[in-house]
C-alpha cells in the first residue's frame, strides 16, 4: 500500500519550469530516499507536496488528494515537514518553538525527549543561539510532537559535523519505525542504512525507482548522482 | 533645566502617540509584508467614533466619557482595520504592490466620505476640563494631557507585549513575523493571525486617533496623513515588526522633534528625516530590527 502517489506534478518559479511532471510512490511505513545532485529538484517537490509552491498535478496521501489544499490543512491532514536549513524560529526559545508545533491533542513530548535529551536542558534558550546540529534536533522534534501519516525530511544533515550526522541518523533510524518517512539526503551512508526504497531525479523529472542495493554499485551511483558511493 | 524636563517630556508626550500609529504598521508590515497606507483612516475612524460616542451617545464631558471614546474609538479602529483586511487585504496576499496601491486608494476614499460626511474642518471633541490643567516637575509646567498620552501608550505597549510574549496568538504572530511560510507548515493557519494583528494595529490607531484628536483641539480627516508618515518613519527607525523598535523610536522621533524644534526653530521635521537618514545609513534594519536573511 502506497501513503503517498505524486502524479505528473509540475511546478515554475518564475517562470522557469522546475518540476516537469514527476511521478513516483512512497511505499506506507517504510523510508523512502529522494535522491539526486543538486538542483533537479527535489527539495522543490517536497516543498510542492506540502503547498508551499503552486503545482499542478495530484498529490494523494492515502488516496485523499493535497494538491490545491492549504498548507496548513496538509500538515494538519498528518503530513510533517522538516525542511532544509532547519528554519527554526530563532527569536523563540526552544521549548516555544515545540510548542508552536504542537497541535495534537497529546503532543508526544516524550518521544522528543527521549530522542534529543538536550531540549529539555535547553527549552529556556533563544533557539537562534544553538548550534547548527541542536537547531535540526528542533527541525526534526517539531512534527515528531503529532501524529504523523506522512514524514517529509530535507537534508536533515547537511553541513552538520560527523558526529552530529551519527546523532541525527540515529533519531530517524528510531523515527523510521513509527513513521512513514521521504527523505531528500545527499549522504549515501545514511540512505542505505534507512531507506527501504530508493527515487532518482534528474532535471526535475524521475529517472529511477527501486531498491537501496543499487547505491552499492559505483557504476550506478556515478551515472545517477555523479559522486562516488564509496565514500559516503 | 526647567526647559530641559518641559520639552523632554512633551517629547515623550508626542512619541506616545507616534507610537500609537506605529505599533499597528509595524506588526502589519513585520507579519504580512504589507505597507498599509490605510492606517490612517484607522486612526480617523477611531476619532470620529470617539466623538460620536462623546457627543451623541453621552453627553457629558467627564474622565468616564473620555475613558468610553477611547474605548469605542480603538473599537471602532479595529473593527474597521478588520473590514479592510477581509475585504481587501485577504484578496492580495502576497501582490505587494497590489495592497500598497489599493490601501492608498482606501485611504483616499474613506478620507474624501468623511470630508463629505463631517467637512475637512476641525470638529472639537470635547475632554475633561482637567485636560487643561499643568503640573509642576521641578519648575517645568507640564500640561497634564501630556501625562495622559503616555500612561495610555505604555499600557497599551504592555498589553501588546503581553499578548506577544504569553498568548498562543502571540507566539504564532512572533513566528509569523520570522518566518510565516514555516508556520503555516507547521499546520498552523496563519490568516487568522493577519487578522488578529490587523484588529490590535486598528484598536491602537484608533485609540491614537481619539488622543491626537484630543492633542491638536479636533478631530478632522486630513490630519492622519501627517500623522501616518510618522508613523512609517517611527517603524522604519524602529525596525520592522519589532514593537520593542517602534516604542523605542517613537521616544527618540518625539524628544529629537521638539529639542529641534526649540533650538532651531520650523526646523524639527527636517531634523527628523536627517534622524531617518542616519539611521537607514548606519542601521539599515532599524534600532531593534532584525537583518534580513
Amino acid at each position: 500500500m502506497n501513503a503517498l502517489a505524486v502524479k505528473d506534478l509540475h511546478v515554475y518559479i518564475q517562470g522557469s519550469h522546475i518540476l516537469q511532471g514527476v511521478n513516483f510512490e512512497v511505499p506506507a511505513n517504510q523510508v523512502t530516499a529522494l535522491l539526486g545532485r543538486n538542483g533537479v529538484g527535489k527539495s522543490t517537490t517536497l516543498k510542492a507536496i506540502m503547498g508551499l509552491y503552486p503545482s499542478t498535478g495530484s498529490v494523494k496521501l492515502f488516496d485523499k488528494e493535497l494538491n490545491g489544499v492549504a498548507t496548513h490543512k496538509i500538515a494538519r491532514g498528518g503530513v510533517g515537514y522538516v525542511p532544509e536549513d532547519r528554519e527554526v524560529f530563532s527569536t523563540l526559545t526552544v521549548k516555544e518553538n515545540l510548542n508552536l508545533a504542537a497541535h495534537a491533542e497529546n503532543p508526544n513530548f516524550e518521544l522528543v525527549y527521549s530522542l534529543f535529551p538536550e531540549l529539555l536542558s535547553r527549552g529556556a534558550q533563544r533557539a537562534g543561539t544553538l548550534s547548527g546540529g541542536q537547531q535540526q534536533m528542533v527541525a526534526i522534534a517539531r512534527p515528531l510532537l503529532n501524529k504523523n501519516q506522512i514524514l517529509l525530511v530535507d537534508e536533515p544533515t547537511k553541513g552538520l559535523a560527523p558526529k552530529l550526522v551519527a546523532e541525527v541518523a540515529d533519531a530517524l533510524a528510531l523515527v523510521a519505525h513509527e513513521s512513514t518517512m521521504l527523505v531528500v539526503e545527499q549522504n549515501l551512508a545514511l540512505v542505505k542504512r534507512i531507506a527501504q526504497f530508493i527515487v532518482v531525479m534528474d532535471q526535475g523529472k524521475v529517472i529511477f525507482e527501486g531498491g537501496p542495493e543499487n547505491l552499492h554499485d559505483e557504476k550506478f551511483v556515478h551515472s545517477m548522482l555523479g559522486v562516488s558511493g564509496g565514500h559516503n | 533645566m526647567d526647559t530641559f524636563i518641559l520639552i523632554s517630556i512633551t517629547g515623550i508626550g508626542l512619541g506616545a502617540l507616534y507610537f500609537l500609529v506605529a505599533s499597528g504598521l509595524s506588526l502589519i508590515y513585520g507579519l504580512m509584508g504589507v505597507l498599509n497606507f490605510a492606517h490612517g483612516t484607522f486612526m480617523s475612524v477611531g476619532a470620529y467614533m470617539g466623538l460620536w460616542f462623546s457627543t451623541q451617545v453621552v453627553h457629558t464631558t467627564n474622565t468616564w466619557t473620555f475613558i468610553g471614546a477611547l474605548i469605542v474609538g480603538g473599537l471602532g479602529g479595529g473593527l474597521f482595520a478588520l473590514i479592510v483586511e477581509q475585504l481587501v487585504i485577504t484578496r492580495l496576499y502576497e501582490r505587494h504592490i497590489d495592497q500598497a496601491l489599493v490601501t492608498v486608494g482606501v485611504a483616499l476614499v474613506v478620507g474624501a466620505m468623511l470630508g463629505g460626511w463631517f467637512t475637512n474642518d476641525l470638529r472639537l471633541l470635547p475632554t475633561p476640563t482637567w485636560f487643561i490643567n499643568i503640573v509642576k516637575v521641578r519648575g517645568a509646567i507640564i500640561p497634564v494631557d501630556r501625562f495622559l498620552y503616555i500612561g495610555v501608550a505604555a499600557l497599551l505597549l504592555v498589553v501588546m507585549l503581553a499578548i506577544l510574549k504569553f498568548t498562543r496568538i502571540g507566539l504564532i504572530i512572533r513566528a509569523g513575523v520570522e518566518n510565516r511560510h514555516m508556520v503555516t507548515a507547521l499546520g498552523i493557519n496563519v490568516r487568522l493571525a493577519f487578522s488578529a494583528v490587523f484588529f490590535l494595529g486598528g484598536f491602537a490607531a484608533g485609540v491614537g486617533g481619539v488622543l491626537t484628536a484630543a492633542y491638536q483641539n479636533g478631530v478632522s480627516p486630513l490630519t492622519a496623513g501627517t500623522w501616518l508618515i510618522y508613523g512609517f518613519i517611527v517603524v522604519v527607525v524602529g525596525g520592522m515588526g519589532s514593537i520593542g523598535g517602534s516604542a523605542l523610536a517613537a521616544m527618540l522621533i518625539g524628544i529629537t522633534k521638539q529639542f529641534a524644534n526649540y533650538y532651531i526653530p520650523g526646523l524639527g521635521d527636517f531634523v527628523i528625516v536627517f534622524l531617518l537618514a542616519a539611521v537607514l545609513l548606519t542601521k539599515p534594519q532599524g534600532l531593534l530590527g532584525k537583518v534580513s536573511a
